[in-house]
């Protein structure tokens, strides 16, 4: 077969070998270029048999680029915290909870809302591949994907989070929830006192991507500006 | 399969990377072409999303463990494509089609309504039959090693935990990979203590849990 497993830009040593083959300059642009030039050919063929549209695909990249971030969870956390009937609807049924909060695309199914507490931290992982809930937070971030993060979470998560600069009370109970199936989860930080009198978009500051995987907290009122 | 994606436990991978918060999506543009095709793949009846799991999973570990995230679904991608047909080894390296297409059971996502590529599939289906723990219940999970797809994670095998939650009745990923079936099955939240799996020496105030379903357990 001309295509097999062979991830040109993978960083191998087959890589390098297939590409000193090659007149080029020796950089890993070059490598890309070979993974651009194998993707460009699929997307073409797929294209020409009707499988696909190039422009609906334009419009995918456009809105996982623009329109679909955390700041769509930031926003449910926000309102966990400033209104405790809707943290309980939340954490009762996380999708039917987020659909009544006028977000502009449609939530999926399956969606799991956990809170932290004094008593209890959560985080999020997939061991298996990457599970990871798009919907509220958008796409994931690399560390996320990695093999660091899925196989030492569910093992050593202080230790994880060591790597994130986060220290929990040595007393405090660790939750790690692994995301083996198409239920998806996000972690409710702790509100950060002093918050009182806080709006719910002035909340929404304080809530950052890494706090609703529970591989942080929530920034503190003196850190946002 | 006992694959090299069943990381949970392994050691040896390093210090975790952390990122910025505000980051684009893509760092190449290939890899946003890439992910777009894949949602509009699925959309469009090409495989779903549990073949398309097990597509990765079936990559050498080695190339698993070199690649990059998109590179694994592109190269997922292309596996499955040439695999079910839908193209052929000579029209990827012509980088153009010379041979009639398949007709496939889903829909081509167009431009003027993308949105179904960007909301998640639902996979609660009609139970075949009552449940059969329920909450507070002690299971064990099976010491099963599939050869096909299966999501049961090898730490948690053959240790007992608790049945925390129901996750009502799901696709059942193994018979969709294996058997073309979805199978509905029972989807349980169940909860492992740290040092159940991990020993006396580990972090005590840990506990793991999984999303397992039904066939993956059984009373202790």
């Amino acid at each position: 077969m001309a295509h097999d497993s062979d991830p040109k830009g993978a960083g191998g040593d087959h890589a390098h070998d297939h590409h000193h083959h090659h007149d080029h300059d020796h950089d890993h642009g070059s490598e890309l270029s070979d993974m651009q030039r194998r993707v460009r050919a699929l997307e073409t063929v797929l294209s020409e048999k009707g499988y696909i549209d190039t422009a609906a695909l334009d419009q995918i990249v456009e809105a996982y680029e623009s329109r679909v971030g955390p700041h769509i969870g930031a926003k449910v956390v926000a309102r966990a915290w400033a209104d405790a009937g809707f943290k309980s609807e939340l954490l009762a049924d996380a999708s039917k909870a987020v659909r009544t909060l006028g977000v502009d695309r449609h939530i999926g199914d399956h969606l799991i809302a956990v809170a932290n507490t004094p008593e209890t931290h959560n985080i999020i992982v997939c061991t298996l591949c990457s599970c990871y809930p798009w919907d509220l937070l958008g796409l994931p971030p690399i560390w996320y994907k990695s093999t660091a993060y899925r196989s030492r979470t569910v093992k050593e998560p202080r230790a994880v989070l060591a790597d994130f600069n986060v220290t929990l009370p040595e007393d405090k109970k660790i939750r790690v929830w692994d995301s083996t199936a198409e239920t998806r989860f996000i972690v409710v930080p702790e509100r950060p006192a002093g918050t009182e009198d806080w709006s719910e978009e002035q909340l929404a500051e304080l809530v950052t991507r890494d706090s609703m995987i529970g591989t942080g907290l929530a920034r503190q009122p003196g850190e946002v500006g | 399969m006992d694959g090299v994606h069943d990381l949970g436990g392994m050691d040896g991978f390093g210090k975790v990377k952390p990122e910025p918060e505000i980051k684009k999506p893509f760092s190449e543009a290939w890899e946003g072409r890439v992910l777009a095709m894949s949602r509009a793949l699925g959309l469009a009846g090409a495989w779903n999303i549990d073949v398309g799991r097990h597509g990765i999973e079936r990559l050498p570990p080695h190339i698993y463990l070199a690649a990059t995230y998109y590179q694994k679904w592109f190269l997922r991608n292309e596996k499955l494509a040439l695999e079910k047909g839908l193209v052929t080894a000579d029209e990827l390296a012509a980088g153009h089609a010379s041979t009639p297409a398949k007709s496939l059971p889903g829909s081509v996502v167009t431009p003027d309504d993308i949105s179904g590529a960007l909301v998640r599939g639902g996979f609660e289906r009609e139970p075949q039959g009552p449940a059969r723990f329920k909450v507070g219940d002690r299971v064990v999970a099976k010491n099963i090693h599939p050869t096909s797809h299966t999501r049961l994670p090898r730490f948690v095998r053959g240790h007992a935990g608790r049945i925390e939650r129901i996750q009502g009745c799901h696709v059942y990923p193994d018979s969709a990979v294996a058997l073309g079936d979805e199978d509905p099955q029972w989807l349980y939240t169940v909860v492992f203590d740290g040092q159940d799996l991990w020993g006396p020496e580990s972090d005590p105030t840990l506990e793991v849990s999984i999303e397992a379903f039904e066939p993956y357990l059984e009373a202790v």
